[in-house]
């Protein structure tokens, strides 16, 4: 018997070397394993086996027959093995392939610009306003300050739809119909699309402004700079500040333009700021008492300041674009780059 | 404008560098746009006495012995030119030296000869006659015996001096000439203004027939006449002509000179006429009468009407008022007599009468920003006094001063330091606001509870309204901003913001749009008719009712738009044009829609959503998917109605979008007569597939539904059935889905998966196969339930389509 064993156990592992697939597993299994298999058939030659010798054949068949079922445990996770090996082989794709993917589009850069802005003030709690884009001239001019012979007139070229209608020249309209709706305290902001009569590398004859309106008790220049100093630093940097300088718009007075220290070289002079160290960026000022009264607000008890953005400015100036007529050519290569 | 830094000098002792000034200013309000330097592009060039002057023999050649003081008391240099003499002051560029232009001079032989440099002329220097007299003469700059050698030449002939272009805000019309911005500046440094003289005597010579009338006193608020006599044309002196040519004025002759002088010095149009051209020893400003004629200075003839004033004789128009003299009363060289004209004109009628003619002067553009009669006066009595000063007249005593009765004091009024500093922000001291008002001439008393002051402000500044703010401002500008210690609203109430449902559902829908690959376009708001004719809209359709602008800007943006479609076909086809072969764009922007024309109030600003979408994996239902997909982030769903009435859309492949009965929008693909028509490269015609729609964004979102509510989630399984059925080529699987959904109520969901065409159907048929969806409510369904619902579903089929199941 031990010398079957001992044939079986050769045979069993010269077979084992072939075994390369599942069928062969299986074949091999058939042969061996299996209930008609060889090692089932040690137990059958147990009968021949003198009684006394039997608990030790018993004992040294079960013994191989553990190791035989090991053995192709083994080989059977060695065949898996292999297998999956050659499926995944076979899977192998070349990841550098493109993706497949959805893709999306994108605000344009204004809308962008604009967002931040109203994000910025909307945090210190200034109200969102929109007006028509066509206006009467009393509430683009005439309630602003800006009378029928006042040489501000000339300062904008106005579109006429009729005598006294006009495409809005400024947001700062919003201001008339705000206070016309709202007593102080008032704090809102007023983007919108306004029209000159003006086209070149710098102007479109449409474009975009933001007009910012503050109106309470004990207003003071000094709280407009305050204010606009958050703002800038929300939207170009932390380090950037403001600088006021005189000027003139008929409804602030005080007016000033607003420069930040340019944040390209951080004011020490370059080409974006032309070697001033400042950009300007928006027109502000104390509201004009006379607009103040037209709205029905009282100047002794109430004071203000206003101010005014030009959102092509700004998005041009933190996206580096220097040509405005880009903004409304729609070219999809400009718009791309825009993705937010 | 334009102010000379040594002009400035004559009325203010400036101690500052001309860079310096320019901050001044700029702090002030006053921004100096550009500053020349004028002698800044010259280097190494001085004053040299020619010692020796030998002819070399054989050439045109002077080999000079040139003293330049420190640079050398021997120098050789050759020169061509004519009129050099053993003596002679003049101009050497030395060795290494640039003269402006860039141009190099160094030391080389001429012909043979050292020369260390060059000899130079006026002209090589820049300077002209005007600049510096005999600059314009053939040769060498023949300079005064007096000129130092060694001297920087800028010194001697001028040119050390600068140029500063002034920005000029709209509301400091006073500014707008030398002496304007010499007050400012006197301000500025705390120094006192040097006026110029305005003192004339007159002679015993009264004109007792001469007339001055204002008829038109509303267009003309002043008016001052005076006759000066005996003139003696002849050339301006030196100085005077120096200055106009620095303004980039060239002297004409001594009386014409005066009047621009003045314009310039003082801020006051001029005007001379030549008396002996004066019919009936008369002037009267009035309106032109309807279809008057003037030929002005310039030769040009205008047409006139009552909208324009005119300043006549006894019987014709003999200047266009406020814009330019008439070519009938010119000052000639033969003119012995004159009327001088200094006026103040409503500033709007000035305005208009220039643009209406298209005839801008240097007048005109004074007298749109405004004069005040200050200037007015000031103006005549300096002309007045060059006459004199020059000698060129004997002023009479022939003076007309007609007046609409205009106060002749600046505003008076009261304001308290402290208004002034609650404006700012800031506690500037007392005596800073008293100083900087004093400064700005502004005549200040302080009251007695050391607060309240009486004001006078300057009869120059017609810009000052009454009361603290316009205060505010002075003090400000002078005090300087950098004194501004800014603070966040210290004293403001909190206020809630952001933005309102209704914004934020707008900044939704453009997210939508993205998610869906649009990006967001901007496009003008106005375009031609040519746009809607690209659409082939119907001359009589209502979209033609458009608002037209009265004054376009070209022809290509004449009308406010009705429709945005034109407007992103347009992007589509530049993008087209670009080489850009795909893409997708929308905008969300107002159309608008006249309520009468002509426009009478404010029209209806109705925002819309436009789209397209181009490229060669683009159709019909790429745009649906997308705009489903849009309608999907707002509970929207619609459907679609075939759209074969919408001219710029392809009849077979275009739809309405139908929301609860109710027409919101329509898309589709572009129309194949619109398509042919785009001017397009021939190469990007091929697979063009074009999709265009617009809807109308508020009646969109009246369908919409923002409230998000969780709807429990069914424990039983959602059974599937698929169903095979041979229908005619015309049946549409619109009509099939609602035939088999209003059929069993328990269709949760009908999908068509395909569509076969074949022999073995027979011609005119197809196969639509779709799968259902079965969701049950209460209880799992069983396959007798499914059957039940089949066998119904293909009955209604049957009974309202004619729909047999395939065999």
């Amino acid at each position: 018997m031990e010398e079957k064993i001992k044939e079986l156990r050769a045979a069993l592992e010269a077979d084992m070397a072939g075994v390369q697939n599942k069928d062969q597993l299986s074949a091999f299994w058939q042969k061996y394993l299996s209930k008609n298999g060889s090692v089932a058939g040690l137990t059958k030659n147990l009968r021949d086996v003198p009684k006394e010798d039997r608990p030790a054949v018993g004992k040294t068949i079960n013994e191989f027959k553990t190791w035989a079922e090991g053995q192709y445990k083994a080989l059977s996770e060695q065949v898996e093995q292999a297998a999956l090996a050659a499926r995944n082989e076979a899977e192998t794709v070349d990841i550098t392939l493109p993706a497949k993917r959805h893709h999306c589009g994108g605000l344009h850069p204004i809308t962008l610009v604009k967002n931040e802005i109203i994000d910025v003030f909307a945090g210190m709690g200034f109200e969102i306003y929109e007006g028509p884009e066509i206006e009467d001239d009393d509430h683009n001019f005439t309630r602003l300050n800006v009378p029928k012979n006042h040489p501000a007139r000339d300062m904008q070229d106005t579109f006429y739809v009729a005598e006294d209608i006009v495409l809005r020249t400024q947001t700062s309209g919003g201001q008339i119909r705000v206070m016309d709706r709202e007593k102080p305290p008032i704090k809102v902001l007023v983007p919108g699309r306004v029209f000159r009569s003006d086209s070149d590398a710098t102007h479109s004859p449409m474009f975009h402004q933001m007009e910012g309106l503050v109106v309470d008790k004990n207003i003071t220049l000094c709280d407009l700079q305050g204010m606009l100093d958050k703002f800038v630093q929300a939207l170009f940097g932390p380090e950037v500040k403001t600088r006021l300088r005189p000027s003139y718009f008929p409804f602030t007075e005080p007016s000033v333009e607003v420069d930040v220290s340019c944040f390209a070289c951080g004011g020490k002079g370059c080409s974006l700021c032309k070697g001033t160290g400042w950009i300007e960026v928006l027109g502000a000022g104390v509201v004009h008492q006379n607009v103040l009264k037209n709205c029905g607000i009282d100047p002794q008890e109430y004071s203000g300041f206003a101010f005014g953005i030009g959102i092509e400015r700004i998005a041009m100036l933190k996206y580096g674009i220097n040509n405005i007529g880009l903004m409304f050519e729609n070219d999809l290569r400009f718009l791309e780059q825009f993705k937010d | 404008m334009k102010v000379p830094f040594s002009w400035l000098k004559q009325y203010v002792d400036i101690d500052v560098t001309a860079q310096e000034l320019e901050d001044k200013l700029f702090d002030c309000g006053f921004e100096v746009e550009e500053r020349i330097d004028l002698g800044a592009d010259i280097h190494k060039v001085v004053v040299g006495v020619v010692t020796d002057c030998v002819p070399q023999e054989g050439t045109h050649l002077h080999i000079c012995k040139v003293d330049c003081g420190d640079y050398g008391h021997d120098i050789q240099i050759s020169t061509g030119a004519p009129n050099v003499y053993a003596g002679m002051h003049t101009a050497a560029a030395l060795d290494g030296s640039t003269l402006p232009g860039g141009i190099k001079i160094k030391a080389k032989p001429l012909m043979g000869v050292e020369s260390n440099g060059m000899l130079c002329s006026g002209e090589e220097l820049g300077l002209n006659e005007d600049l510096y007299p005999g600059a314009e003469v053939y040769g060498l700059l023949d300079l005064p015996k007096d000129t130092v050698p060694g001297t920087p030449i800028q010194q001697v002939v001028g040119l050390d001096d600068s140029i500063f272009d002034i920005s000029i805000t709209a509301n400091r019309a006073d500014c707008q000439s030398v002496l304007g911005i010499a007050r400012e500046v006197a301000a500025a440094l705390g120094k006192p203004l040097t006026m110029p003289a305005t003192d004339y005597t007159v002679s015993d010579y009264v004109d007792e027939k001469l007339s001055i009338t204002v008829e038109a006193p509303d267009l003309c608020p002043r008016y001052l006449g005076h006759y000066v006599r005996n003139i003696t044309p002849g050339t301006s002196p030196r100085w005077m002509r120096r200055q106009l040519a620095l303004c980039g004025l060239r002297s004409i002759s001594n009386v014409v000179d005066i009047t621009n002088y003045v314009m310039l010095e003082i801020g006051q149009p001029m005007h001379a006429f030549d008396m002996d051209t004066l019919e009936s020893h008369q002037i009267i400003v009035r309106r032109a009468a309807e279809g008057e004629g003037i030929t002005t200075l310039d030769g040009k003839e205008f047409t006139l009407t009552p909208d324009n004033l005119v300043i006549c004789d006894g019987h014709k128009p003999v200047a266009l008022a406020g814009i330019m003299g008439g070519l009938n009363s010119e000052i000639k060289d033969t003119t012995t007599q004159l009327l001088f004209e200094s006026a103040k004109f409503a500033r709007d009628n000035i305005r208009k009468t220039a643009r209406s003619l298209g005839q801008n002067t240097d007048a005109s553009s004074h007298y749109e920003k405004g004069i005040s009669e200050y200037t007015t006066e000031l103006g005549m009595a300096r002309a007045l006094h060059l006459i004199q000063e020059l000698g060129c007249g004997e002023v009479t005593a022939t003076h007309f001063d007609c007046s609409a009765g205009a106060s002749r004091e600046g505003k008076r009024f009261t304001a308290k330091i402290s208004r002034i500093n609650a404006i700012l922000g800031i506690e500037v001291p007392q005596n800073e606001v008293l100083s900087i008002l004093r400064r700005l001439a502004f005549e200040v008393e302080l009251m007695e509870d050391g607060d309240t002051m009486q004001v006078v402000a300057p009869r120059w500044r017609e810009d000052i309204e009454i009361g603290e703010p316009d205060l505010a401002e002075e003090v400000i500008r002078e005090y300087g901003y950098d004194h501004i210690k800014p603070t966040f609203l210290k004293a403001a109430q909190v206020t809630t913001g952001g933005l309102a449902a209704e914004q934020q559902r707008t900044a939704r829908l453009k997210k939508a749009m993205c998610a869906q690959g649009f990006y967001e376009a901007m496009t003008l708001a106005f375009y031609a008719d040519a746009d809607l004719d690209m659409l082939h809209i119907a001359p009589d359709a209502p979209e033609r009712k458009v608002i037209r602008l009265l004054n376009p800007l070209s022809s290509h943006l004449t009308i406010m738009r009705p429709l945005l479609a034109p407007s992103l076909l347009n992007s589509a086809v530049g993008n087209l044009r670009n080489g850009n072969a795909a893409g997708r764009l929308f905008e969300l922007s107002n159309i608008y829609l006249p309520r009468q024309l002509p426009v009478t109030e404010l029209p209806e600003e109705r925002p819309h959503l436009g789209f397209v979408a181009f490229g060669p994996d683009e159709d019909f239902f790429t745009l649906k998917g997308a705009l489903e997909g849009v309608g999907e982030a707002f509970g929207i769903t619609f459907e679609v109605e075939r759209a074969a009435d919408v001219p710029w859309l392809h009849p077979g492949q275009s739809a309405y979008l139908v929301c609860d009965g109710e027409r919101v929008g329509v898309f589709g693909r572009l129309a194949n007569d619109v398509t042919a028509e785009l001017k397009l490269p021939k190469d990007s015609r091929t697979n063009l597939n074009i999709l265009l729609g617009e809807v109308d964004y508020a009646a969109l979102m009246r369908h919409a539904c923002c409230k998000l509510c969780y709807r429990p989630l069914s424990p039983f399984a959602t059974v599937e059935r698929d169903l095979a059925l041979v229908v005619d080529e015309g049946m549409t699987c619109g009509a099939i889905v609602d035939a088999i959904r209003h059929a069993c109520p328990q269709v949760h969901k009908v999908e068509l998966f395909d569509v076969y065409r074949g022999e073995k159907l027979g011609a005119g048929k197809k196969s639509m196969a779709f799968r259902l969806y079965f969701q049950p409510a209460d209880k799992a369904l069983e396959p007798a339930d499914i059957d039940r619902f089949v066998k119904k579903i293909l009955g209604n089929l049957k009974y309202k389509l004619g729909i047999e199941i395939r065999e």
